[in-house]
């Protein structure tokens, strides 16, 4: 599986470090709500909500450089809007990555 | 050039914020993280470039974009490039970025977004501007922080009580904290006449007239003497 990576963060940082530390604060605070909230909708059948949550956790694995887990979030949005949870399992274990790399960064 | 940004994601109004840092004269005057709070605002300041994100909770951008009256130009960006067709039904849009939003696609959406601002508008565009108005057929009305839309036809009464108005529909009735000068002004004049200095009425939905009072659905309407001649006028009599 493809890894996260800082390439869109830097290059919309250039030599602004502070914007870039202070990019980072925020999506360290904001993803694991973000998480939670997907969570909680999909643990209660909530699929409306939990494809909306998905559709906003895009642009996180968007600007975590993801491209090919952005295709897969894609899919499992339509999916929910349908009831369905086929790409769950594949979606999650992109959430654990990203989590994980927020904590190295 | 002054703008507002509007997106429930903070990283998203980051993003933002430091792109506009690499546009001279571009000045970011606030942002929001729901679009009711951008509408407070824009009632009270003026704003000439919005950057509204399409999908937030309760009220998206374009319900927005509905809700405001003479909205300025707006540059839409949302994660779904699937709305980019219905976007640019709306006047007032200039671009649809997709995030991630990179450098040389905003200096692109800013250029068209100046171009659009400095170009004097045609007679055409005028009329049509308020050919678009006056067909809206919704109302936006404030009730416990939310903004709920009302189907102007439906309405068939409107009474002031104190600080209040009531308005009621043919399904609903709503109080709200405004006048009966402000919602006759956004009432079309064909349709709807203060027949009393407390009431409105939709002149479609009278079932019959006597003296000085008509019948409104269940509603018994006093008529004052000086509305009476032009609710007369406005009745196709035998």
């Amino acid at each position: 599986m493809e890894a996260p990576n800082l390439s869109y963060i830097n290059s919309l940082s250039g030599n602004d470090e502070a914007f870039k530390t202070r990019l980072i604060d925020i999506i360290k605070i904001e993803l694991p709500k973000e998480i939670q909230n997907y969570v909680n909708n999909i643990a209660a059948g909530n699929f409306k909500e939990a494809a909306a949550n998905v559709h906003k956790l895009k642009h996180k694995i968007s600007i975590l450089g993801l491209e090919e887990s952005y295709k897969v979030a894609e899919s499992y949005e339509d999916s929910l809007l349908e009831q369905s949870r086929a790409e769950q399992v594949e979606f999650e274990n992109i959430l654990k990555i990203m989590t994980s790399f927020i904590t190295t960064i | 050039m002054n703008c507002i940004i509007i997106d429930d994601e903070a990283t998203a109004r980051a993003i933002i914020a430091q792109l506009c840092t690499h546009i001279p004269n571009l000045n970011i005057l606030e942002d929001f993280p729901n679009a009711m709070q951008a509408i407070k605002y824009l009632n009270q300041n003026e704003v000439e470039l919005i950057f509204l994100d399409i999908h937030m909770p309760d009220f998206t951008g374009f319900d927005f974009i509905q809700a405001i009256k003479n909205p300025p130009k707006i540059i839409l960006t949302t994660s779904d490039p699937k709305f980019a067709i219905e976007a640019f039904e709306y006047e007032c849009i200039v671009d649809y970025l997709v995030k991630p939003i990179v450098l040389p696609r905003f200096e692109k959406a800013i250029q068209k977004a100046l171009v659009s601002v400095s170009k004097p508008k045609d007679n055409l565009e005028i009329s049509l501007e308020k050919k678009e108005i006056n067909s809206g057929n919704d109302l936006y009305v404030n009730i416990d922080r939310r903004l709920i839309k009302i189907d102007i036809p439906s309405i068939y009464l409107v009474e002031a009580k104190g600080d209040y108005i009531q308005v009621k529909t043919e399904g609903n009735n709503y109080t709200v904290h405004s006048t009966l000068k402000k919602i006759e002004d956004k009432l079309p004049k064909n349709l709807f006449l203060k027949v009393h200095r407390s009431y409105i009425i939709n002149i479609q939905k009278i079932i019959d007239i006597e003296d000085n009072s008509v019948l409104i659905k269940k509603d018994v309407i006093p008529v004052s003497r000086s509305n009476r001649p032009e609710l007369m006028k406005r009745l196709n009599l035998l």
